[in-house]
């Protein structure tokens, strides 16, 4: 078993609200509370963007905001998987033709998963989520194997060096 | 004297669902002043009309805030029916108030259970969020949404609800104000809560009433204004009264909310009691040519909708003042004087709602 086997069922979320209105973000939170309760698997909201796998993103990200959303991308630590909730993150939604909105999660930083719905539901984001799951084993995967190549390079160097 | 320093809160915080960004400036653990600046949701909502028809900006009305955006198409329809000369039918009117409670409860259980997760209290936090889901479940099943509700429109609404369902709602309430009587005597009566809150972030009356703070915030303090008192949809047949403490620190503005949970559940029954027969809605005809100014109740306070129509599709002019806005003014006089540890609590008390504020 890998050392990093845990993640792939008990990511770290960092949620953002990058100008929506609310309706994602507390279905967000009413996904980690009970009834839908998926902290028992050991998925934790953490207020850390360093200690997190999986961003969960809401809202059409305006002017002001955008600085804040890469700044928290840039600080998560590889591998990193973004998920985009709601119409707005997706699009811009309804807040598409507003003056200040830039339109769309992936304008900004790399989407991987896109949630649908007005305001997204808890079983939809939770989905979204399982799907982020897979997409950070297989990014992981992939460093994990540019890391070996690297490493055997290295070794092969070392040992044409020695001889 | 200490050296002054000055720390950054949010606007990414564990304990903000939302982005709000206030530079505390310290003396050692004690905080002497706040700067709050905002800007991080702001989208332009308001002149978002000049692209819209009037009719469809009830649903971006709904979308200033996810929490209370009912609330926020009842201010804006009430709005455009006062200037078109539109009377609303009385079921409507019945209706509308159902839905706005019920907004209320959700939204004060969701403050609760933040504000015990402020406070590290977080089996009360799930606590409150578990009882939330059974509101949430009546809005889903009336509406057909959890959070976004979408049933008012210009005229009236949209759906009705059935008598089977009101009765069924009607035998709901009773356990379910049972369960709300028992995680509000956690609140009320717990000596670790008290504790925490109690002398916390003190507001005097004269002082509440002078920075402008509306809704619980400001009858927490003393000063009895609660929109509701106006009679608009249904609360002028209901007889209404609002909740008022007097202490004005963070466990009276905990008790208010608390003490609404259960008047909502009260006024939920006398609605459904005295719900009236009849249609949904009157067509609507033409386009407004007028102003006015809309104001309802949010479970954060008293909201403005101003609308000036020029006879045309499309507003000329929409202004929406939103309650956080007029309690920020409290915050700010509130933080000084509290701990660093303390700043949480504090923040949250004023139930902060960004997506409202900056729309």
């Amino acid at each position: 078993m890998s050392t990093m086997a845990f993640l792939k069922r008990s990511p770290w979320i960092l949620h953002y609200d990058a100008s929506s209105c609310n309706g994602c973000d507390i279905e967000v939170l009413a996904c980690l509370t009970p009834l839908y309760d998926v902290e028992r698997f050991g998925i934790i909201n953490t207020g850390n963007p360093k200690h997190a796998d999986i961003l969960l993103i809401t809202g059409g990200i305006n002017t002001q905001n955008r600085e804040v959303v890469r700044n928290l991308y840039e600080q998560m630590p590889e591998p990193k998987v973004v998920v985009a909730i709601g119409a707005c993150a997706a699009t811009g939604g309804i807040f598409r033709e507003c003056y200040n909105i830039t339109g769309g999660v992936d304008r900004v930083i790399p989407v991987d998963v896109y949630v649908p719905g007005c305001a997204a539901r808890p079983e939809q984001i939770i989905d979204g989520v399982v799907t982020a799951l897979g997409i950070l084993e297989e990014k992981r995967a992939k460093m994990a194997g540019a890391a070996r190549m690297k490493d055997e390079v290295r070794h092969a160097e070392q040992a044409g060096e020695s001889t | 004297m200490p050296e002054r320093i000055i720390v950054p809160f949010g606007p990414q915080h564990p304990v903000l669902p939302e982005p709000i960004h206030v530079d505390l400036v310290l003396e050692d653990e004690l905080v002497v002043e706040a700067i709050p600046s905002i800007g991080y949701i702001h989208r332009g909502l308001e002149q978002l009309v000049q692209k819209r028809e009037f009719t469809e900006y009830v649903y971006v009305a709904e979308r200033i805030c996810g929490i209370c955006s009912f609330m926020h198409a009842v201010g804006y329809c009430q709005g455009i029916e006062h200037i078109m000369g539109i009377e609303v039918p009385d079921r409507a009117k019945y209706l509308r108030t159902i839905w706005s409670e019920c907004s209320r409860l959700h939204s004060h259980l969701l403050w609760l259970g933040l504000f015990a997760d402020s406070m590290g209290f977080e089996n009360l936090f799930m606590r409150s969020w578990q009882l939330r889901e059974s509101v949430l479940d009546v809005l889903e099943d009336t509406t057909g949404g959890r959070v976004i509700q979408g049933t008012c429109k210009v005229g009236g609404v949209r759906r009705d609800i059935g008598q089977e369902k009101l009765d069924e709602m009607l035998r709901a309430l009773d356990p379910f104000e049972e369960q709300c009587r028992d995680l509000g005597d956690v609140f009320l009566n717990d000596e670790t809560v008290k504790y925490r809150l109690q002398g916390l972030g003190v507001i005097g009356k004269d002082e509440a009433y002078a920075l402008g703070a509306v809704g619980p915030t400001a009858r927490a303090s003393g000063v009895p204004s609660d929109i509701r008192e106006t009679g608009y949809a249904a609360y002028g047949d209901l007889g209404f009264k609002p909740v008022v403490e007097t202490a004005g620190d963070c466990y009276a503005r905990c008790a208010v909310r608390v003490k609404e949970v259960y008047a909502s559940i009260d006024l939920i029954r006398r609605t459904i009691d005295g719900m009236p027969e009849g249609p949904l809605d009157v067509k609507v005809k033409g386009t407004p040519d007028g102003e006015y100014f809309s104001r309802v109740e949010q479970p954060r306070g008293e909201v403005i909708h101003y609308l000036r129509g020029d006879g045309t599709k499309h507003l000329a002019r929409a202004r929406i003042r939103t309650p956080t806005l007029a309690n920020i003014p409290m915050l700010v006089k509130m933080l000084p004087g509290a701990q660093l540890a303390d700043v949480p609590v504090v923040v949250l008390s004023i139930d902060p709602c960004i997506s409202c504020t900056e729309r």
